[in-house]
């Protein structure tokens, strides 16, 4: 290696420092950009941060005697203008900014670009909640679109095996971050709409991955993405980042879910809470039907007791009629009967008073009986000497037969 | 009934219970009602003891193939 000049990292750092240090125009630099990854030493107070724009990022650092001065409070996402020299950190080999003075420039421009796509988005109407579509209360399928690797990955897992194992996972790994990921989510949500298979078609997507950076959660504000969300024939929920994180993603969703458990909650309906749903729908079909053959049975029973009077009356004024005409043909009969009778009944006691004896014995006439007490209305009833009675009006006669004298 | 997804299911036990308590209906076909709505929760009842989380990555292949290998 003869010839060939080994420098050690130190040699190496120092050279590249000394270089960076040696440009005059290094020394002074006006820099905007926009603050990311800030940390706060409490204890020394010195700011460390990275300033950032669509492309690139520097490190940056304001050391406390510098920072204290400063009029307002740095934030992430913060777009400020920077003044300060450009130098090497050695330890680190990392080139930075050493910021003296700070003014806030606004929003941050990355800010102003997310404030300018969300609003071009909901003029279009890409946000209008009556075009977000209603999620499956009871999803056979759920399409989740995260990271292989990601926490959001077994949150959503768990919480849906929990809740409601009946939900199957149809998992399209994805990256969540950098220059690929809006265009892999966008794929992903293409392939589960273009699914016409059964058994590969979800019922709802969750589109999510756990928090981090701005820049980490950045490719959830693609315009693309956004578009593909607001596409979807299949509903999207999105769970992106932490509770106070909020994409373009979010927004067009027909969901957002503040996190990747929050989203598997909302597909998925308890299990237990649908057992006791469907206990109570048949308690609630039974009390109703029982209730129903009651009200039933009620109701025949009142109809058959109506019918079975009305029925009664209808029989009884039947035979009342019956009757009133059997009466009045009794009636009639009778009287019918009672007059004649009464004319015979006269007719028979004139004809008997006529035939009475003693009226006949009265006019002179008298009446002739043998011995043995029989009416004697023939000669040839006795013979000559017989005893005889003859009876009068007033007594008999004892008589004897003399001589009898044919007609 | 076999095919019927549970959410169907569900939503057809539901709609039957509105349906009996609307009280609308015969006895004759309320008791029709009641026979397929038992048998709907019967149905959900025993998808629910058997369910099991089902969890399928979709590998490139599957992603390249589409619906057919899922």
């Amino acid at each position: 290696m003869i010839g060939i000049n080994i420098l050690t990292v130190t040699q190496l750092n120092t050279y590249v420092k000394a270089i960076l240090d040696g440009e005059k125009k290094l020394w002074d630099v006006f820099l905007l950009g926009e603050i990311s990854n800030l940390t706060n030493h409490y204890q020394s107070g010195h700011l460390y941060f990275s300033l950032k724009d669509e492309k690139s990022t520097i490190r940056a650092v304001m050391f406390f005697f510098s920072a204290k001065n400063l009029k307002f409070t740095p934030k992430n996402g913060m777009s400020v203008i920077v003044r300060g020299k450009v130098s090497l950190y050695e330890n680190s080999g990392n080139y930075q900014i050493y910021v003296e003075d700070m003014q806030p420039d606004g929003l941050g421009s990355l800010n102003l670009a997310f404030e300018q796509l969300k609003e071009k988005l909901a003029n279009e109407g890409l946000f209008d909640p009556t075009l977000k579509k209603p999620l499956p209360r009871y999803p056979q399928r759920v399409g989740l679109i995260t990271a292989k690797t990601g926490a959001a990955l077994f949150d959503v897992l768990s919480i849906l095996k929990r809740r409601c194992p009946l939900i199957e996972v149809l998992f399209y790994p994805v990256m969540v971050q950098g220059t690929k990921a809006a265009e892999q989510i966008i794929e992903a949500i293409k392939f589960f709409n273009l699914q016409k298979n059964e058994k590969s078609r979800a019922d709802v997507l969750i589109v999510t991955r756990g928090g981090g950076s701005i820049e980490d959660l950045w490719c959830f504000n693609d315009e693309s993405l956004a578009r593909e969300i607001f596409k979807s024939k299949i509903p999207i929920i999105s769970a992106v980042g932490h509770e106070t994180d909020f994409t373009i993603c979010d927004f067009v969703a027909d969901l957002r879910a503040p996190t990747p458990s929050a989203a598997a909650e909302v597909v998925s309906p308890e299990m237990n809470e649908t057992i006791l749903k469907i206990d109570t729908y048949v308690l609630r079909m039974k009390r109703k039907i029982i209730d129903e053959i009651k009200k039933y049975q009620k109701e025949v029973a009142a109809f058959a007791s109506r019918n079975k009077l009305k029925e009664q009356i209808r029989w009884i004024n039947k035979k009342k009629m019956i009757l009133q005409l059997s009466v009045n043909k009794l009636e009639s009969n009778f009287l019918r009967i009672l007059n004649k009778k009464k004319e015979a009944y006269l007719l028979s006691v004139s004809r008997l008073d006529n035939l009475s004896p003693l009226k006949i014995l009265s006019l002179g006439y008298s009446l002739a009986i043998s011995e043995d007490g029989n009416v004697i209305n023939s000669i040839t009833k006795v013979n000559k000497n017989d005893e005889i009675t003859i009876k009068l009006k007033d007594g008999q006669l004892r008589c004897s037969v003399n001589k009898k004298i044919k007609k | 009934m076999k095919q019927m997804s549970f959410e169907q299911a569900m939503k057809d036990l539901e709609e039957i219970v509105a349906k009996l308590e609307d009280g609308e209906e015969s006895l004759e076909k309320s008791l029709e009602l009641f026979e397929k709505g038992a048998k709907l929760a019967g149905f959900c009842n025993e998808i629910l003891a058997n369910a099991e989380q089902k969890v399928t990555e979709l590998t490139n292949t599957a992603i390249e193939k589409g619906a057919e290998n899922v």
